[in-house]
Parts: structure tokens; C-alpha cells; sequence
């Protein structure tokens, strides 16, 4: 146990570093560095205002379009650019798993905190927003790391099973973007929850970023939230967590034989 | 004393043709179907180690040697706990470094420098190891121009040069190393040996793999052979190399028969009928190593009295360079008559300098008296000489080196005191 904790203490330096070096070669050359992390949700948000907002006038209870759409985005943008990156971690860094031993867990999470860089650039925009709309400040607003934090769970657990199975089916990088394309519309990013017909807001709950994304809505722009939706969230968040971590731990021994 | 490593019983088992026929999906949801329905193909199933149990104390250097495809690899990946055994267990006590590919987790857009941190970090330094060490490692690798040029810039030997580097610094109690001597230049070989004879002086564990057995003779106090994933012989390194050279060559050359050789000339009243390479207490040598004696012992038969023969012997190099002749004659032996019947002589070599290789023995048998030829046998066999360490060092001494070699030594009382320091340190490699 002793051995394990020390372990575990080592290691914290070798996440911060793997993170650390994700980061760096993510805008290594980029002329426009980490600019990028701003430019793709903006222009993606401008896109739905004029198809969404203006032309198809899909309503945003209240908020305005931009800051509606812009504010799920913030979160959806680095749960699917994210995803894709923890999903591919293990593959992607098969010359260190082939070759030297340190504890595997690290480069899916890495590859989440990696991520979060991106998320901080693109919330400050977020903020700027804000005071351009003048939204009234509200003490709810705190609350918002605990979605962030809800993101990154959702993040690692799923983004362990798909990087466990990635070793083994190369599929799984072709899903990936599949998935998250998908995901796009089946998650309020677009559209309120109510804009849906009665009898399909039950099963857009099961999709947990449906819950992260109402709740960090309603901590910024205030308005009710249904509990019942934040809690399927949750639930199906941590059961992700816990099936991804589990089966990772369970095929993590083989990893350096098959990848 | 706790053993430093210990292995018990340790297997591994690999599943040939698993990887690519499973790496789809669909050919999941296929094999699913088809043993729904009873058929089963079988899979090819490769032990790679079996059985191979071993304790290491600290401090001890062990080389491991063995073919290609022996496990080699396998059981340093089990070790360093990169894979796992299918059976059996590993311990190893302290901090185990592995250093199974110089340069492995160095990512190309990263700088010399940012990868000493990343690498050194992964390879399980703190931060305010590396920082401390830095200096060091930069030095040590030599690439103070280019350490913060991104590595994907770099040649082979570079990036060879800064994983040794970073490796050598690690400070492990544990230090398991695979055929890093393989790449990289003279210069950096000498470089990395001197590191592994820093390490040996330090007390620490090493396992070493290699197929530099001069490398390994002169680094390792034991040598474990590994032989199709079995411990094959254990004990002392000498030995071990010895017996490891040994399975390569056949027993058939020690000892070759020469009577129906057609391509021959001469007279023919007397014949060589056998050629034989023997150890000094009369044994067959399997294996002849550089700077080792040898007998070569000419078997005849004479069909008539012989007058005044003399036995010569030629030794040639693959390229057919003359590289030394001798003869009964050039001893100034006379031997005044053979009679009718077999009999044999000896060539005793106390030390044969040459370097290793494969080298050619010409053979001739004629008259002292008249100018007569009996038998000669141009090529006739073939004498291979493997490496060792020639003049007490690990370094790979080859046909680079050229032909031969003397038993030296150098002087350097002529240079300065200081100077004299450094140049024994730089020698230590």
C-alpha cells in the first residue's frame, strides 16, 4: 500500500509533464497559437446564430442566441476535442507504452487536463460575453467549476473505455468523431431542452451532457433547473466512470502486448 | 541478503496471427458467428519464456545472452514490468530503471531540453532531480548547441546520444539495459560503457543484454543464457559466453577429415587425412577466441617411407590475404624418416592475435630433399575466430581494428601529471 501511495505521488509529477507536453505540441508551429482555442467555438457560434437563431429562429429561453449557444459550446467544445484525445492517448503514445513503465492511467487523464487550457481561453471569451450582454451576476455563477469538473469526469470515464478498446479495435477512432457529431444533436447545445417534444426530453436526460449543459446554463443565466435531469446525469457519469476505469485496469496488463 | 531481482517460474505466452485478425470489430462479430456455429480455428501459441526461474543479488552485473527470438527481450519487459507474465513472478527491489530503447518517449517536436524533462520525469525523476542534474546530462550527451533545437532535427546518433544520457542519470538501484551498444558511434559506445562501469562501481544491479560478448565478458560478473525462453546455463560470464559460442560452431569443424578431399595436388605417397583444432590439455576446441591458443594437429598416412618431410601450413583471411606461414622446416625441425603408416603433429599457438573472423588454412606437405610436392590442400578448412576481450575492455575489437593484434601496452609516464589523469579516466571506457 506504502509503495502504491509513493507511487502514486511520483506519478503526479510525470501527469503534470505529459500534460505539459500535450499542451506544447498542440500549438507547436501554430502561427496562432493557442488563439485557436477561441477561434473554433466563436466561429462555430456565429454559424449557429445565423442558421439557428436568425433563419430556423430556434428559441433560447431569453438568453440571447449567441450567448446561449456560445455558452454550451464552451463545454461541448472540449468534451468532443477532448474525448477524441484521451480516446487515442494510448495509441497515439504506443512508443511509451511499448517501452517504458510508468502507470497507464496517466496518459488518459494527461490527455484530459491537457484539454482544460482550451476551456480556461475559451471561457474567458465566455466572460467577455457576459459583461457585453450585460448579465446580471448572480452568486449561482460559482457553481460553474462543479459542471466543469462534471465535464472532465465524463471526459475520463468514457474517454478510458474508448482508449482501453482503441488498443485492441481500431475502430474506436473512427467512432469517435462519429459519436461526438452525433452528439452534437442529441445534447441541448442548439436548442433548450423544451424545444423538444414532451416525450423525448426524458430520453435526452440519459445523454449526460444534456444535465452538465442545463445546469451550467442555469448557474449562469439563472432560471429553474429539473433536479431529475441533473441527477441521471450524474449517475450515468460516474457509472461511466466506474465501468471506465474498471475495464481499463482490468486490460491495462496487456496493452504493451497488443497496441 | 534479499535478492535484488528475483524470478520464479516466469512464463509468457504469445498467441501468433491473434493481433491482426482481431484488431477489427467485425472480425470480432465474425469469429462470434463462426464458433456459434462450431468452428473453431485454433491459434498458434508461442511461448517466448517458459519456466525461468533466477535471483540476482545487489550489486551483481549479469549479462543475458542468447539468440534472436531466445526471450531476451521478453523477460527485460517483464521485468521492467512493461508486460506481463502469463505465469510466475517477478520482485525487484528499489527503483527499477529500464533502458530498452535509447531515446523511447522522446517526442519530435519537443526540444533537447523539453525532453530531458518529459523522459526523465517518465523514467521516474522528480523535477528537482532533473533540474539538478541537467547540467550533467547536457554534458554528457554533448548536444549543448542544440538543446533547444526540437529533436526532430536531430540524426540518430543525437537522439541516441541524450536517452543515454538522461538514462545514465537516473541513479536507479536497478538498471536493466538492452543492446543500447547496438547504435550510435565508437565515441558513444565508449561513452555508455564507461557510464555501466560508473554503474557496477556504484553497487548497483544491472542486467545487461547484448550481443557485444566482449562488452559483456568484461561488464558482467554472471551470464544467464536464455535458449528458445529456457535458462540454458547460469554461472560465471566467461563460462557461459564460452558455452553460448560453443552451440554455434559445429563439433564437426574441430575436426575435419581430409582423405576423400578430391580438389588437392602433390604426389600422393603421403596425405594429410585429417585436420583437428585442439585446447592445450588435448581436447577438441569447439571454439577458437582472439588472443587464446590453439593446436592444430595435421593428421597423415604415409603409403612409403618418408625421407626428410616438411609439414607447412598457411593461414589465410577470407579475403585471401597471406597472413602468416610456417613451416617444420622454418623451425629448423629435420625429421629424418616417416615410416609407412598414420601418425600426426602438432602446432602448438600459444596466442593468436588475430582479429575475429572467419580465416583459411592452406596446407602442404613435401620434401626437404628434392623439390617435391606430396599433398597440398589450397583452402582446405576454415577456422573461425570469435571476439573477446583482447585487451581487457568491453570494446568491440573487429576487423576494423585490422588483422592482427600485439600483446602491448602504452606508456603516457612522457605527459604531464594532470594530463595523465585524464587520459586514464577517458581509457576507463
Amino acid at each position: 500500500m506504502r509503495e502504491w501511495i509513493s507511487e502514486m505521488w511520483r506519478a503526479r509529477e510525470i501527469l503534470y509533464f505529459l500534460a505539459w507536453r500535450d499542451v506544447i505540441i498542440r500549438y507547436k508551429q501554430a502561427a496562432l497559437g493557442v488563439a485557436w482555442a477561441v477561434l473554433q467555438p466563436l466561429f462555430t457560434m456565429l454559424i449557429f446564430t445565423f442558421f439557428f437563431g436568425r433563419l430556423a429562429g430556434i428559441p433560447s429561453n431569453g438568453v440571447p442566441y449567441p450567448l446561449f449557444s456560445f455558452s454550451a459550446l464552451v463545454l461541448w467544445m472540449y468534451f468532443s476535442v477532448t474525448l477524441a484525445h484521451v480516446g487515442n492517448s494510448l495509441v497515439a503514445n504506443s512508443s511509451l507504452v511499448t517501452k517504458i513503465y510508468f502507470p497507464r492511467i496517466l496518459l488518459p487523464a494527461a490527455a484530459a487536463l491537457g484539454g482544460l487550457l482550451d476551456l480556461l481561453m475559451s471561457s474567458l471569451l465566455l466572460v467577455g460575453m457576459l459583461f457585453y450582454y450585460h448579465v446580471t451576476p448572480h452568486w449561482t455563477m460559482l457553481l460553474t467549476p462543479v459542471f466543469v469538473a462534471q465535464t472532465v469526469l465524463l471526459v475520463l470515464g468514457l474517454g478510458m473505455l474508448l482508449a482501453a478498446l482503441n488498443v485492441r479495435y481500431r475502430d474506436v477512432k473512427y467512432t469517435i468523431p462519429f459519436l461526438t457529431q452525433i452528439g452534437l444533436f442529441v445534447t441541448p447545445i442548439i436548442y433548450p431542452v423544451t424545444f423538444l417534444p414532451h416525450r423525448y426530453q426524458g430520453w435526452l436526460a440519459l445523454n449526460p451532457m444534456t444535465g452538465v449543459i442545463e445546469g451550467f446554463r442555469a448557474c449562469l443565466f439563472g432560471g429553474g433547473v429539473d433536479w431529475n435531469v441533473l441527477a441521471c446525469s450524474w449517475v450515468v457519469t460516474l457509472l461511466l466512470l466506474l465501468v471506465g476505469g474498471l475495464h481499463f485496469r482490468l486490460t491495462e496488463r496487456v496493452f504493451a502486448d497488443v497496441v | 541478503m534479499t535478492p535484488s531481482i528475483s524470478v520464479e517460474n516466469l512464463s509468457k505466452r504469445y498467441e501468433l496471427g491473434a493481433l491482426q485478425e482481431e484488431t477489427q470489430l467485425r472480425d470480432q462479430i465474425v469469429r462470434l458467428l463462426r464458433a456459434s456455429f462450431g468452428k473453431r480455428r485454433p491459434r498458434e501459441v508461442v511461448w517466448a519464456l517458459s519456466d525461468v526461474s533466477f535471483t540476482v543479488e545487489p550489486g551483481e552485473v549479469v549479462g543475458i545472452i542468447g539468440r534472436n527470438g531466445a526471450g531476451k527481450s521478453t523477460l527485460l519487459k517483464i521485468l521492467s514490468r512493461i508486460t506481463y507474465p502469463t505465469s510466475g513472478r517477478v520482485k525487484a527491489q528499489g527503483r527499477v530503471a529500464a533502458l530498452l530503447e535509447v531515446g523511447a518517449g522522446f517526442h519530435e517536436e519537443l526540444t533537447g531540453r523539453e525532453n530531458i524533462y518529459l523522459n526523465g520525469s517518465i523514467m521516474g525523476m522528480r523535477k528537482r532531480e532533473v533540474d539538478a542534474k541537467f547540467e550533467a546530462i547536457v554534458e554528457f550527451s554533448g548536444l549543448q548547441r542544440f538543446i533547444d533545437t526540437p529533436i526532430k532535427r536531430y540524426s540518430t546518433g543525437m537522439r541516441s546520444r541524450l536517452g543515454f544520457a538522461v538514462a545514465a542519470h537516473l541513479e536507479p538501484d536497478v538498471l536493466i539495459v538492452d543492446e543500447v551498444l547496438a547504435v550510435g558511434d565508437a565515441d558513444f559506445q565508449k561513452k555508455c560503457l564507461s557510464a555501466m562501469h560508473e554503474l557496477r562501481g556504484g553497487g548497483r544491479t544491472v542486467l545487461f543484454v547484448s550481443h557485444n560478448m566482449a562488452a559483456v565478458e568484461n561488464l558482467c560478473s554472471r551470464g544467464i543464457w536464455l535458449a528458445q525462453g529456457k535458462v540454458q546455463l547460469d554461472g560465471p560470464a566467461t563460462k557461459v559466453i564460452e558455452a553460448y559460442m560453443t552451440s554455434f560452431a559445429s563439433a564437426e569443424n574441430a575436426s575435419t577429415r581430409l582423405a576423400n578431399v578430391a580438389d588437392r595436388s602433390g604426389s600422393g605417397e603421403m596425405r594429410f587425412t585429417r585436420v583437428e583444432f585442439r585446447t592445450t590439455e588435448g581436447e577438441l576446441q569447439i571454439v577458437t577466441r582472439s588472443g587464446r591458443s590453439v593446436v592444430i594437429r595435421l593428421h597423415y598416412h604415409a603409403n612409403e617411407p618418408i625421407v626428410r618431410p616438411n609439414f607447412a601450413l598457411r593461414l589465410f583471411t577470407e579475403l585471401g590475404t597471406l597472413v602468416t606461414a610456417t613451416s617444420t622446416w622454418l623451425h629448423g625441425l629435420e625429421i629424418p624418416l616417416i615410416p609407412v603408416g598414420q601418425g600426426y603433429v602438432d602446432l602448438e599457438i600459444d596466442s593468436l592475435n588475430l582479429m575475429p573472423g572467419r580465416y583459411y588454412l592452406s596446407l602442404w606437405l613435401g620434401s626437404l630433399n628434392e623439390q617435391r610436392v606430396y599433398d597440398a590442400l589450397d583452402h582446405a578448412i576454415y577456422l573461425d575466430i570469435e571476439e573477446a576481450p583482447i585487451y581487457g575492455q568491453s570494446r568491440r575489437i573487429d576487423s576494423r581494428f585490422g588483422l592482427v593484434f600485439f600483446p602491448q601496452r602504452w606508456r603516457l609516464d612522457g605527459i604531464g601529471r594532470s594530463a595523465t589523469l585524464e587520459v586514464s579516466r577517458a581509457a576507463d571506457a
